[in-house]
């Protein structure tokens, strides 16, 4: 009887908050960074309780392969189960440094009341973009994010680019702005926290044909944020 | 006589039973009711680290009125911080806030807070001291010379009950001590060295954002930390909720 009722409960909250945060917004993208480049974001509104990650915990798999090789599908697979609000590839491809990207978004007649974005930066090993799970504003007006950059802790920032963009494989799938090098001998074993955290940046080096890492150090560090995202409440 | 004793009796009772009960109803001599408990308030402050590889010290939460602070950017770090900020240690700290007239209560942490790490502390304190209730919090990352994070008077005061929120905390230069990244000076597991030491040789004796470490992968000879040691912000999520 207890549980029947907390079902009733839970029915009837869900309920009005799909009539009370039904909201119609855009939600604009900015790639914040000097040297990186972002694989198709993954914008989406999902019901309350529900994530694509959590810092400090294990990466799941459907994000490892968003994260090592841009690959959303899924997230996109599990967001489609939740019966999330979604847009793929608002900037039609790759997002490259200091541009921005639209899309507009409309959760009326859904319980989607969290904001998700994430994409992977390139090139790095597992680094990606992630707005995790922010309240939709209702009151119409425009709210500004700040994004930063997670490593999924899932492979070892090695910072060779060797193509690898599939889970499990190791270096970096490619550099969309052509300014790697060659020839490094590897950055970085396994990361010391193997879970979802904050990334500590890329080391780079200053030798593009040797060294330690194939990344430059003057162009491909970063600092958060990374992304801004701005959505307008209409 | 006989209404004597069954008083005696009837008081005896009352003692015997005082433990067990609020009240005793003796018409003749009732004691004065206790007074109502006061209406308290308790919040769940958990810390979860954000950092590849920087443990953090036994975390220090502290409630507080307006009027107490644990640093200032650009002031010197009062020495209790500097205990903190260099040898992980809260205790001076704890003490110096307790002792603060603006501080309502405090509480640490039992243990160091690892990577992917989390832990919680509960503070107490009266409903009554709820109006324009602060937190502060704070920890040493320990590898590190004296690098610290948490969070700066979150105000808590009008949260209700069940209400939750989240804050990011950014790493600090405590400013006490070089940044040498040298082993011997580097408390945590990094280093193995020295942790507080009263001297201050920081380039500057104030407390500032931290510019992150560099790192012998990084091309600092003389630093005893890898690349797997850096940070970027924020190090920590600081998560309230309010209990009771």
């Amino acid at each position: 009887m207890k549980t029947i009722l907390k079902v009733a409960l839970l029915v009837t909250s869900l309920s009005a908050m799909s009539i009370t945060n039904a909201a119609d917004f855009n939600v604009k993208i900015t790639n914040l960074t000097n040297g990186i480049w972002y694989t198709p974001f993954l914008v989406a509104a999902h019901p309350d309780g529900t994530s694509l990650f959590e810092a400090g915990q294990p990466a799941s798999a459907n994000l490892q392969a968003m994260a090592e090789g841009g690959d959303i599908s899924g997230l996109v697979a599990d967001l489609q189960g939740l019966g999330a609000t979604i847009a793929e590839n608002p900037a039609n491809g790759m997002l490259p440094p200091a541009m921005s990207a639209d899309v507009d978004l409309n959760t009326d007649g859904t319980t989607n009341v969290l904001l998700s974005i994430v994409a992977m930066l390139l090139p790095t090993n597992d680094a990606f973009a992630g707005l995790n799970s922010v309240n939709i504003p209702t009151e119409p007006g425009t709210y500004v994010f700040d994004v930063p950059a997670y490593d999924a802790g899932t492979e070892a920032n090695d910072e060779l680019v060797t193509g690898g963009g599939a889970p499990g494989a190791a270096g970096i799938p490619g550099d969309p702005g052509g300014l790697t090098g060659t020839g490094g001998t590897g950055a970085a074993a396994a990361d010391a926290n193997m879970n979802v955290h904050i990334h500590r940046n890329t080391l780079g080096d200053t030798d593009a044909n040797a060294g330690i890492s194939d990344l430059d150090s003057t162009v491909h560090r970063w600092l958060n944020p990374v992304v801004r995202v701005v959505v307008t409440v209409r | 006589m006989t209404l004597q004793i069954e008083k005696r009796l009837a008081a005896v009772f009352c003692i015997t039973t005082a433990l067990g009960l609020a009240a005793c109803d003796n018409d003749n001599d009732r004691p004065p009711p206790p007074p109502p408990p006061p209406a308290m308030a308790s919040f769940d402050v958990s810390v979860t680290n954000l950092t590849n590889a920087q443990p953090l010290s036994p975390v220090a939460v502290i409630a507080h009125q307006d009027g107490f602070a644990v640093f200032a950017i650009g002031a010197p770090a009062s020495a209790a911080l500097e205990e903190l900020a260099e040898g992980g240690d809260n205790s001076a700290l704890l003490a110096a806030a307790d002792a603060d007239g603006a501080v309502v209560t405090s509480g640490s942490g039992m243990a160091p807070v690892g990577p992917a790490g989390s832990e919680t502390v509960t503070i107490e304190l009266l409903e009554s001291d709820l109006p324009d209730l602060r937190v502060s919090v704070s920890s040493m990352l320990v590898n590190t010379n004296d690098a610290i994070t948490g969070a700066n008077s979150v105000t808590v005061g009008d949260m209700a009950v069940g209400d939750s929120l989240s804050v990011y905390g950014t790493a600090y230069d405590a400013g006490t001590e070089a940044n040498t990244e040298a082993a011997i000076h580097i408390p945590g597991p990094a280093g193995g060295g020295e942790g507080f030491n009263a001297a201050r040789d920081d380039r500057a004796d104030q407390v500032s954002m931290h510019g992150g470490v560099v790192s012998q992968d990084d091309g600092l000879a003389t630093s005893d930390l890898s690349g797997q040691h850096r940070f970027d912000n924020p190090v920590v999520r600081i998560s309230i909720s309010r209990t009771d």
